[in-house]
């Protein structure tokens, strides 16, 4: 028995089907390509944050060295190594964001939930972090809650946002200036006629 | 056959090797860090750019396969620059405290900084640093000093074969680890050592003992194994300080194991250096004119047939004839030359050789294990047979399963399989069958038994059926000792080995028995016996002897050794034996003197005279002789049961190894993990 099974994590039924999906996508003895999907389900069974007990549960489910698993787990910035709250809060803080006023929104967030970066509220709701590139530059300022974007933000919206998942309302999450997608705020600005084609 | 320009030298080079390599062969220094002759590719330090025309910028010569009409430059401008800019990255987060480190002198590091590296600094920020790792009682780790060439890392995944070691966390955070801070377990971690370019693993024992540039290296063979390593002695004073790898591509590549690198600190202690003689059943110093006295006093009147002589695992072939000689004119041929009581038959010579070699290894397509560990046995020839797995060698196992770091068919440990694959009913001799370089190795455990000789007349027979073809020789035998092949070349078995010696001394039927540093027997059944002890540590063979002679351990002496292929190499002196310790034969010479009857021989050259009128196959130094092929072992019945390797713990073989602390600690540092495994622990 391997010390994570001793130490309680097994899959649940469902997530076992979903690794074997992962599993299925490479050819046989390829297993190990998918430790990546696997370390995310494990993540999110786990309630956001992958442990030793797990990496190594993962590695005897892949056949691997667990230190190739702890590698992997280590070097990508979404696997959580420290229990993180229900919702983890990730203000994007590069460059286009930052131009648009990721440190007021940033500032907004810290003075709203009383905690610094990388701390978790007291109530165990969220956790803060600021992340680089999000990669949804057209509508910065951006902040990831969990698995959702909400872009095109303002420190008032942010904080509404905040109060609205914390009362457990359904906030819509995308732009929250009311434009589509990332298609121009109000009028078109280019492309404005319709042309037939000849 | 690509043919490229080099530095405007146009050279052909074989296709498939790699920019870096051609520029070796054109001559060209290329620097590099990461890139490693024996190791995977990584490509990650950046060192080796070189300017290729037509490329827009410059490649990583280390990973880029030649092409026809390659044009290559490495001392472009451009180039020029490409290093200095490498080279100050490097160096923004080395802390540069060359005076503190260990591998200064001989850092890879600094040398290339000098050669290629700019004078100046334009790094003005803080450096990072980061948290030194446990690595176990053999390295010693500065991990601040880390270029994350990854070495160490590939070394341990791709040679060792333990997957034990990783780089955590990315970019600037980067960090080279054991999997959660434990040692690197493998009998081959301290080439870890060698492999790092930079300070961040260095020689845990050796630390701030020495410079480089203090020692004095002398070119050896190591004798902790049956391998016969090729080693440089560094030493400084009367002291060894370190023991490093040599190059043959044959025996050892460029590893050793742990123990040939680091029971050098066994060489200082328990050392004997006076002789002793025993007085009222109390050992006393003595001069070494009262201990020989002591010896003619008692030898005084004795027949030949009541004298007897144990050689041990690290006699060179000089003492061992010598010995052999003094016996003989004492009129005694009793000289039992395997210790361990391994049925070796020394009747033909192909029968205890590794007659395909070391390297032979890599051509073999299958490979039977039996009775043998290669792992703790010869770590070295446990690589080879990894490395051959990797390109394609199959293994097969009758034996103890253990993890020998590839991937083993097991049959099980009974020997009775033995007989089943004689007579073809085994999986194991069908795939003997259908190889085309089919070969095994027998290891001493499988002829320690009651059963000995039988099991090697099995196995011998096994070899003659499948393994022994034209040009082909698959027959071999795996030694534990540095002096066994040896002993059997000068004809040292006796009837009964080793056991029958040592019941016939407490039967009282022997009265005299000598041994020459014999510390793997049990010497509780000489304590009535007259026994004579020459060797170089107070270990076993000393609990009962009587007189004890000092002699000289292999670093402080030059001797003959036939490792376990037959090759014969010679260890060079690098230093004086301590105290009135003497080579051995020169004490076996002036013994025989007092006893009246002087050996022939006055000095070294002599005595290999002698030796290469007795072993002619001592002569021809460093080749692996080709021994005709013949029947040895006594046929017998092979009963059924566990056939299992010799050797309890890798790193106590010898008396060398039991008196290094370095080893002991080894072992602590195992026992350690096994009690926290088993939650046994504290």
């Amino acid at each position: 028995m391997s010390t994570a099974e001793k130490k309680g994590f097994c899959w649940t039924k469902e997530n076992e089907a979903l690794a074997q999906h992962h599993i299925a996508k490479y050819p046989e003895g390829r297993q190990q390509s998918a430790v990546m999907p696997l370390l995310d389900i494990a993540q999110r069974q786990n309630g956001g944050h992958v442990t030793v007990e797990i990496m190594e549960y993962i590695a005897d489910y892949l056949d691997m060295p667990a230190i190739r698993v702890q590698e992997v787990a280590t070097f990508y910035t979404m696997y959580n190594h420290r229990p993180i709250g229900k919702h983890h809060v990730q203000v994007c803080g590069t460059t286009p964001c930052w131009l648009r006023g990721s440190d007021k929104i940033l500032a907004a967030i810290e003075a709203h939930l009383g905690i610094k970066k990388g701390e978790t509220t007291a109530d165990g709701l969220f956790t803060l972090g600021e992340v680089e590139c999000a990669g949804a530059c057209v509508n910065a300022p951006v902040v990831s809650i969990g698995d959702d974007y909400f872009e095109d933000l303002s420190p008032e919206r942010v904080t509404e946002i905040l109060d609205m998942i914390k009362d457990g309302k359904d906030v819509v999450a995308g732009p929250q200036n009311g434009r589509q997608t990332s298609a121009p705020l109000g009028e078109l600005t280019s492309l404005t006629e319709f042309v037939e084609k000849a | 056959m690509p043919t490229l320009t080099i530095d405007g030298k146009e050279i052909e080079v074989e296709n498939g090797i790699t920019v870096l390599q051609a520029c070796e062969e054109a001559g060209v220094e290329v620097p590099r860090f990461c890139y490693h002759e024996r190791l995977s590719i990584a490509g990650n330090c950046r060192m080796c750019l070189v300017d290729m025309e037509k490329a827009p910028k410059p490649i990583a010569s280390c990973a880029m396969p030649v092409g026809e009409g390659m044009v290559i430059h490495t001392n472009t401008e451009r180039v020029k620059k490409a290093r200095e800019g490498v080279m100050e990255f490097l160096l923004i987060n080395h802390p540069l405290d060359c005076p503190i480190c260990d591998q200064g002198g001989e850092c890879d590091l600094q040398d290339q900084a000098v050669a290629f590296g700019r004078s100046g600094n334009r790094y003005e920020e803080s450096k990072r640093a980061v948290e030194d790792k446990n690595m176990g009682p053999l390295i010693s780790t500065t991990m601040t000093r880390c270029i994350h060439c990854m070495r160490c890392v590939r070394f341990s995944t791709e040679v060792a074969g333990v997957t034990d070691m990783g780089s955590l966390w990315r970019g600037e955070h980067t960090e080279v680890t054991t999997y959660l801070g434990k040692i690197l377990d493998s009998e081959m971690s301290g080439n870890v050592i060698d492999l790092c370019p930079v300070g961040a693993l260095t020689n845990k024992p050796y630390a701030f003992t020495a410079r480089s540039w203090e020692l004095k290296g002398t070119e050896s063979i190591d004798v902790m194994d049956a391998v016969g390593s090729n080693i440089r002695v560094d030493a400084r004073g009367a002291a060894v300080m370190r023991v490093l790898p040599r190059l043959h591509e044959d025996v050892n590549e460029e590893w050793i194991s742990d123990k040939t690198r680091f029971a050098c600190d066994g060489l200082k202690k328990r050392r004997l250096d006076r002789p002793y003689v025993r007085r009222r059943g109390k050992l006393e110093e003595a001069s070494w004119s009262d201990a020989f006295a002591a010896i003619k006093k008692k030898l005084k009147g004795m027949k030949g047939a009541e004298i007897a002589g144990v050689v041990g695992d690290l006699a060179d072939m000089e003492s061992m004839l010598a010995f052999k000689d003094l016996l003989g004119k004492l009129g005694s041929k009793r000289i039992e030359g395997r210790q361990d009581g391994a049925a070796i038959d020394n009747a033909v010579r192909a029968g205890y050789l590794l007659n395909a070699g070391i390297s032979g290894i890599e051509d073999a397509d299958y490979l039977l294990l039996v009775g043998t560990n290669p792992r703790v046995e010869a770590p070295i020839i446990n690589t080879r047979i990894r490395k051959a797995v990797l390109s394609g060698l199959k293994v097969g196992n009758v034996g103890n399963a253990e993890d020998l770091t590839y991937a083993v068919e097991e049959f099980g440990d009974d020997k009775a399989i033995l007989n089943a694959i004689i007579s073809g009913k085994h999986a194991a001799a069908d795939a003997l069958k259908k190889a085309e370089r089919p070969m095994i190795i027998v290891g001493q455990g499988a002829l320690t038994g009651e059963d000995g000789a039988a099991v090697l007349k099995a196995v011998r027979d096994i070899a003659d059926t499948y393994c022994v073809k034209d040009g082909w020789n698959g027959y071999g035998m795996l030694h534990t000792a540095a002096s066994r092949v040896g002993a059997m070349d000068l004809g040292l078995v006796t009837k009964g080995g080793v056991d029958s010696i040592l019941d016939d001394a407490s039967a009282d039927k022997l009265k005299a028995v000598f041994l020459l540093g014999s510390d793997e027997i049990d010497t509780a059944s000489l304590k009535k016996t007259f026994t004579v002890y020459i060797g170089t540590h107070g270990d076993e063979g000393v609990q009962n002897a009587d007189v004890i002679l000092p002699a000289a351990a292999y670093t402080e002496k030059s001797g003959t050794y036939i490792n376990t292929e037959g090759r014969v190499q010679r260890t060079e002196k690098a230093v004086f034996a301590p105290g009135d310790a003497r080579e051995d034969w020169t004490i076996l010479r002036a013994l025989s003197d007092v006893l009246g009857d002087t050996l022939p021989y006055d000095t070294l050259a002599q005595l290999r005279d002698a030796l290469a009128k007795a072993v002619p196959a001592a002569k021809t130094l460093d080749t692996v002789p080709t021994e005709a092929w013949g029947d040895f072992g006594t046929a017998g019945d092979v009963a059924s049961g566990g056939i299992a390797p010799t050797i309890e713990n890798f790193y106590l073989t010898n008396p060398i190894a039991r008196a290094s602390e370095t080893m002991s600690q080894c072992v602590d540092a195992r026992e350690d993990i096994a009690g926290e495994a088993t939650g046994t622990h504290g």
